[in-house]
C-alpha cells in the first residue's frame, strides 16, 4: 500500500484557536488538492506551546465545533493535529487526535511531560496512561508527542503492537549553537528518528512546528525515516513549509525481511525481566 | 579561546535575525531603535536588526556625554555609514549636569548610573516617537555579573545578544562584518575617560567566559571548577556577582496577598495571543 502524506511545518499564534484553525483549514485544503491520503500537523498545533494560565481557556472538548469541523474536513483527508484536550472531569492534556471518514478513531494523551530546564508541563497539564497503536485504512499506526519520544519504550511498545508508520508530533525548541554543528536539540531528535525507524523496522513521520514564542524558537526541520533508517523526506529548518512525499508499506516488508529484528525480538523476556527489576525496586522502597 | 566557547556563527545569526523579526513583527512593529555607543555589542545589534529589517527599520542613536572618548561616536557613525541606516546624535550633556550639579559629591558610579538611564530615557521617547521597539544591546556575562545600570542599558524590549557571552559576540561580530576597528578596541563603557571593562572588572572577559560557561551553563560545582583549574577566591568572587545582582534579572517583587499575583499565579506568556 502507498500513502500520500504531508507533514504542515506551520507557526502557530500562541492562544489564538480561531486564527489556527483558519491556519489548518488553509493546509487542509492544499493536501486534499494534492490528492493527499493524509495531513500531519505538529504538537499543539491548534494552540500554540508555552499556553501557561492560557490551557483552560483554549482546551477543547471532543464535542467543540472546531473539531467538529476539522471531523467534517477529515472526509476527504485523514488529519492528525495537536489540541489541549479537556475531559469530562475537567482534566487537561497535551492530545493528538486522529481524524478519519468523519470521525475521531483515536486521541493520544501524551505520556511524558517534561518537567525540567525550560519546559512546565506538568504543572499545567495530566499526563496520559496509554501508548497504543490503533488501526487506520492506512494498517496500524500510532502516535506519540514531542517528549514521549525521547522514551526508547514508547516506540518499543508501538513496535510491539503493530504499527508500521509512527507519528512523531512535536513543538522542539532550538538550543544549542557549537561551533560546526547544526541546532544541538535537532541533532539529537535526527539522531532518535533514524534508530526508531532502523531498530522497529517502521517509518518515522517527525513533523516539528517554527516560530518564536518569548524568544524560544521552534527549528522545524520535519522530517520522514524509512524503515531501513534512511532519510525519506526533510523539510526545511527554521521556516514554515510543507513537505509531501508517498510512503509505501512495501518497505517496511522488505526491512523487516532484511532485518528481522522484531520478529527475533523476545517479548517474554523483557517483560520478565522488566516486572523482576519492577518488584525488586518495589521491594527496596525504604 | 576554550572551545566550549566556539559558536557556530551562521546559526547564531540566522537565529537572531528570525528572533527580530518574529518578535518586532508579532506585536505590530517594523522598526527598532538601538542605542549606538561606537563599541562591538550595539554594532552587533544593529548589524543584525538590518539584516533582519532591513536599513529603513533601523534607527541609531548616538548618545554621548562632554566626556566621552570622541572616537567612540567615530565608530558608531561608521556602523550607521556601512549599514545604511538613519541616525540621531542627543548630547546628554545638557541633560545630566543639572542633576550633577545639584549633587555635586556624585562619585562616577552614580554618574556612570545617570548618564545610562538618560540614554534610556531618550531611547524610549525616540521608540514612541518613531513607532519602533528598543533592542536592547547587553550580553550574558554583564547580565551575569550585574555589570549593566538597572533601569539604564538593561532596558528594553528585545535582547538579541543576552544568552551570547562577549567572546562569542566576537566571534558573531567578525561574522557579520563589523568593521575590524570596532573588534580590535578595547571593551568599555566609555563613562569615563580611560575605562576599560575588564580593568574595572579585574579579570578578562575570555577568562570569566569560560567559568561562567562551566558554572551556569554546565552547573559545575565549586570543588569540580577547582579541579579544572580556576583558583577558589575568583570562583567565590564570580559567583557572588551572580548572586547579588539577581535581583537585576528580575521584575521587582510583588507582595502576596490575593489568591492570584501577578508573575506567581497569574502566568502568561509575553507573546500572549500572539
Amino acid at each position: 500500500m502507498k500513502i500520500k502524506v504531508g507533514l504542515a511545518q506551520l507557526k502557530p499564534s500562541l492562544g489564538d484557536l480561531e486564527r489556527n484553525l483558519e491556519l489548518h483549514l488553509s493546509l487542509i485544503k492544499r493536501a486534499k488538492s494534492d490528492k493527499l491520503d493524509l495531513i500531519v500537523f505538529p504538537e499543539l498545533s491548534l494552540t500554540g506551546y508555552f499556553l501557561k494560565d492560557m490551557v483552560p481557556v483554549v482546551s477543547l472538548d471532543l464535542q467543540a465545533s472546531i473539531i467538529e469541523k476539522l471531523k467534517q474536513e477529515s472526509k476527504g483527508i485523514s488529519i492528525i493535529f495537536g489540541f489541549v484536550e479537556e475531559s469530562e472531569n475537567h482534566e487537561f492534556y497535551n492530545s493528538a487526535a486522529y481524524l478519519e471518514d468523519g470521525r475521531v478513531i483515536k486521541v493520544h494523551r501524551k505520556v511524558y511531560l517534561p518537567t525540567y530546564g525550560m519546559f512546565d508541563e506538568q504543572r499545567y497539564f495530566g499526563s496520559g496512561e496509554r501508548i497504543r497503536a490503533f488501526e487506520t485504512k492506512f494498517g496500524r499506526v500510532g502516535i506519540l508527542i514531542c517528549e514521549d519520544a525521547w522514551h526508547p519504550s514508547t516506540s518499543y511498545i508501538l513496535a510491539e503492537d503493530g504499527a508500521k508508520l509512527v507519528f512523531f508530533l512535536s513543538s522542539s525548541p532550538a538550543r544549542g549553537i557549537r561551533e560546526g554543528e547544526q541546532i544541538g536539540s535537532a541533532q539529537i531528535w535526527e539522531r532518535i528518528n533514524r534508530t526508531t525507524a532502523f531498530s522497529y523496522s517502521l517509518y518515522v513521520v517527525s513533523v516539528n512546528r517554527v516560530g518564536y514564542e518569548d524568544g524560544v524558537n521552534f527549528w522545524g526541520g520535519s522530517e520522514i525515516i524509512g524503515p531501513d533508517g534512511q532519510v525519506v523526506a526533510k523539510g526545511e529548518y527554521l521556516q514554515e513549509g510543507f513537505l509531501s512525499e508517498t510512503l509505501d508499506l512495501g518497505k517496511v516488508r522488505r526491512a523487516r525481511m532484511y532485518t528481522p529484528l522484531l520478529r527475533d525480538e523476545k517479548l517474554y523476556l523483557t517483560l520478565r525481566e522488566l516486572e523482576r527489576i519492577y518488584e525488586q525496586r518495589a521491594a527496596n522502597q525504604p | 579561546m576554550n572551545k566550549e566557547l566556539l559558536i557556530n556563527p551562521e546559526l547564531t545569526a540566522r537565529l537572531l535575525k528570525d528572533f527580530i523579526a518574529d518578535e518586532v513583527r508579532k506585536v505590530g512593529f517594523s522598526k527598532v531603535v538601538i542605542g549606538l555607543s561606537g563599541g562591538i555589542d550595539s554594532a552587533t545589534t544593529a548589524y543584525l536588526a538590518v539584516s533582519s529589517l532591513g536599513p529603513e527599520g533601523v534607527s541609531g542613536i548616538m548618545m554621548p556625554y562632554r566626556t566621552s572618548n570622541p572616537q567612540s561616536e567615530k565608530d558608531a557613525l561608521l556602523v550607521t555609514e556601512r549599514l545604511g541606516i538613519e541616525h540621531l546624535r542627543v548630547d546628554i550633556t545638557p541633560m545630566v549636569e543639572p542633576l550633577f550639579q545639584t549633587f555635586p559629591q556624585m562619585d562616577r558610579l552614580r554618574r556612570g548610573n545617570v548618564m545610562a538611564r538618560e540614554r534610556m530615557v531618550i531611547l524610549y521617547d525616540q521608540s514612541r516617537e518613531k513607532s519602533a521597539l528598543v533592542l536592547g544591546t547587553s550580553n550574558k556575562t554583564e547580565y551575569l555579573l550585574g555589570y549593566t545600570t538597572l533601569w539604564g542599558d538593561m532596558a528594553c524590549a528585545l535582547a538579541p545578544l543576552g544568552d551570547l557571552y562577549k567572546t562569542q559576540v566576537y566571534q558573531l561580530a567578525a561574522f557579520l562584518g563589523v568593521p575590524p576597528r570596532i573588534l580590535q578596541k578595547k571593551p568599555s563603557a566609555d563613562l569615563w575617560a580611560g575605562q576599560t571593562d575588564e580593568e574595572e572588572l579585574g579579570f578578562t572577559y575570555e577568562k570569566v567566559d569560560t567559568l561562567l560557561y562551566y558554572m551556569v551553563d554546565k552547573r559545575f560545582t565549586f570543588s569540580e571548577l577547582e579541579e579544572l583549574g580556576y583558583k577558589r577566591e575568583f570562583v567565590k568572587d564570580v559567583f557572588k556577582r551572580i548572586q547579588t545582582s539577581q535581583y537585576k534579572r528580575r521584575l521587582p517583587l510583588i507582595a502576596k496577598l490575593s489568591e492570584r499575583t501577578i508573575d506567581r499565579d497569574f502566568r502568561y506568556p509575553r507573546d500572549w495571543g500572539r
